[in-house]
């Protein structure tokens, strides 16, 4: 607690002061009736610049954009009733990728809680599942106690989002304050088990066929630089999750790649041949695991993740080692063995030469494939890349050429469409020295698509690669493999002219269909500042291969 | 609490869980919701203030199954849970409350 001369406050002001106090510079949202006392208190704060949103979801992936750029806790405000619940998509896939989210929403008065008021729900009791921990304020004196906690919350061990619900009048009461809580941070850590790391490298030294998986944990912990290190020193072949792309440089030599449900053959073969599996920060999701009971079945398991709950979930460890995957991983390292593993990296190799990621179309601007890869060429890897859900995001999990952490922002675990683009202003103005590039379907696109004019509005560098099949694409796929070709609510009749749109939304648009140079134009649009929506049409039959089936192991891929 | 007739339930090897939790309104939702949306089953539920009233404590007897380590971990990850202890069945909290429930 800091002291200063008592000063008589309401609510809402001291949520703008701790919001100051805490770091918060800027921040997203839409207001409405509950929360009008905050956005007066926040129109007097020099120091908080706010992002008005087109929809409350909108501004969730904005916050969110801003958390997963930086790892540091980001802020979104909406107002009761639709206002929360237009919020709650953004705050679910916070919590499935475990991003440090803060959102705080309006509420009818204390009084009208409970009669049916105008713009009431029960945030509180919707946010429940879906929120790290949730709170509904009772008084002004209360915020001192509940807003710094819910940045500690937020930030420490696995982090996740928090949501404040405050009444109307709990905004308006007026109280003194005296002394002003510390801002929040993230909690220390118990150091891990010494005698399971000790375990588990006696485990790594011992293995002939040793395979580490990273996950988004290893982004999460700051952890990348240590567990390149690791895979050095041991000679471990390396799988990612979509969670994990760009902790290991796609061309590092030990790098597999993405593992799993799009990931290469080669990939998950060699998962399949392992007989150690070193997971850091990952929770075994299906997308990655494919059936269980045939995911690396020979192998033993050593499990470190910062969330006790996630060893033995999915799959029993041998040692499950709980603590910050960047703690686990300093104290691990020393006790490991410098290993040359020629054998098993041979044997990686020669399946990697059999069974190789294939990318037709790669040196084509007018493929999938080829259009990720021609938009790299523009790049370096300063630049961030997002996504949308679909097709294109699987594309460029494949294609793209990531090469450091938190340069990949996408949904994973709730796989939200939508999320590309506003995650992608949010990614702009944490980082405003970037080009954000993020790639996009047009069925992804047009359910946040209101969010172009904040994008214009902030002048966000911002570059929309719109790759447009005129379907869902990974329904069109799905459909045409598993459901006999009974192609169904998938390909779309009516289509947007999106040039036109982004112009009228005020972003400067360009027609790859158009260009007859395509790498021409698009090495000019990237170069450029500010957003501009990049159009390029694919065709409707290009599938994301290889592909494990639902419900099959990944061993048994089908294409690519 | 339908899906087993009583007569199957007695068969079905049972936990008592002791929680101390902080007492304010939405503890037992986030408690109850938790065992819900995983679909864990609680027979029994047993909550009051503890002292002052500034903490409670919550009695649940659940199904001994595989997954009970897993939702025991769960639990423990919620914030207003302070703390969790796991009894036999044969703990008396629900033992003397048979009587009434007859």
């Amino acid at each position: 607690m800091s002291k200063q001369a008592p000063e008589t406050l309401t609510g809402a002001q001291i949520v703008v002061r701790l919001l100051e106090r805490q770091g918060v510079r800027i921040l997203a949202g839409i207001p409405g009736g509950a929360i009008l006392p905050i956005y007066d208190a926040l129109s007097q704060s020099a120091l908080i610049h706010h992002v008005l949103a087109r929809h409350e979801q909108g501004g969730g992936f904005i916050a969110q954009g801003m958390a997963r750029a930086s790892g540091v806790p980001a802020v979104c405000l909406a107002s009761s009733g639709p206002g929360a619940t237009n919020l709650l998509t953004a705050i679910a896939d916070a919590k499935l990728d475990s991003i440090p989210l803060v959102a705080i929403t309006g509420q009818v008065p204390r009084a009208m809680i409970g009669t049916d008021a105008f713009q009431e729900v029960d945030t509180y009791g919707l946010s429940i599942p879906i929120t790290k921990h949730n709170f509904l304020v009772g008084s002004a004196d209360d915020l001192l106690e509940v807003i710094p906690r819910a940045f500690q919350i937020a930030a420490s061990g696995r982090p996740g989002p928090v949501l404040i619900d405050i009444p109307k009048d709990v905004q308006n009461q007026l109280v003194e304050v005296g002394e002003w809580p510390e801002p929040g941070v993230a909690a220390a850590l118990p150091a891990p088990a010494a005698a399971a790391i000790a375990i588990a490298a006696a485990m790594i030294n011992d293995a002939a066929r040793p395979i580490l998986y990273l996950g988004g944990g290893v982004v999460h912990s700051g952890a990348s630089d240590g567990a390149v290190a690791l895979a050095e020193k041991a000679a471990l072949p390396t799988v990612m999750t979509l969670m994990a792309l760009g902790a290991m440089s796609v061309d590092h030599p030990l790098s597999l790649g993405m593992l799993g449900m799009h990931g290469a053959r080669y990939t998950n073969l060699a998962l399949d041949e392992c007989d150690l599996l070193i997971a850091v920060g990952a929770r075994f999701d299906d997308r990655a695991t494919g059936k269980v009971a045939g995911f690396c079945p020979q192998a033993k398991i050593v499990h470190i993740d910062i969330d006790p709950s996630e060893l033995d979930k999915i799959k029993t460890a041998h040692v499950g080692i709980a603590g910050d995957v960047q703690a686990v991983l300093e104290l691990l390292a020393p006790r490991v063995e410098t290993q040359q593993r020629l054998p098993w990296l041979a044997r990686v190799a020669s399946l990697k030469a059999a069974h190789p990621l294939r990318l037709p179309g790669i040196d084509d601007p007018r493929t999938p494939y080829g259009l990720i890869r021609a938009v790299a060429d523009c790049l370096d890897d300063q630049a961030t890349i997002t996504t949308d859900v679909g097709q294109h995001q699987m594309w460029v999990a494949q294609a793209y050429p990531l090469r450091r952490p938190r340069q990949w922002l996408t949904s994973g675990g709730l796989g939200t469409m939508g999320f590309g683009m506003p995650a992608a202003i949010g990614a702009a103005l944490a980082e405003p020295q970037r080009t954000v590039v993020c790639f996009s379907g047009d069925g992804s696109i047009l359910m946040n698509i209101q969010e172009l004019v904040t994008a214009a509005e902030e002048g966000v560098n911002v570059k929309i690669v719109l790759m447009n099949n005129s379907s869902l694409g990974l329904v069109f796929q799905q459909q045409t493999m598993f459901y006999g070709e009974r192609i169904y609510a998938s390909k779309f009749k009516g289509m947007p002219d999106f040039v036109r749109l982004a112009e009228g939304f005020g972003v400067a648009a360009i027609d790859l269909d158009q260009e007859s140079d395509p790498r021409a134009a698009l090495a000019k649009a990237l170069s450029s500042r500010g957003p501009m929506l990049i159009h390029a049409s694919i065709a409707i039959d290009e599938q994301v291969l290889p592909m494990v089936p639902p419900g099959a192991a990944n061993k048994d891929m089908i294409g690519g | 609490m339908n899906s087993i007739s009583r007569m199957e339930n007695q068969a079905v090897a049972r936990t008592v869980l002791e929680l101390d939790v902080n007492n304010h309104a939405g503890v037992m939702s986030h408690v109850v919701g938790l065992f819900s949306r995983r679909a864990y089953n609680v027979e029994g539920i047993l909550v009051m203030p503890v002292g002052s009233g500034v903490t409670s404590r919550i009695w649940l007897l659940v199904n001994e199954e595989q997954r009970l380590e897993q939702m025991v971990k769960q639990v423990e990850k919620l914030e207003d849970v302070l703390a969790v202890r796991r009894h036999g069945a044969e703990h008396e909290v629900f033992v003397r409350l048979e009587e009434f429930f007859r």
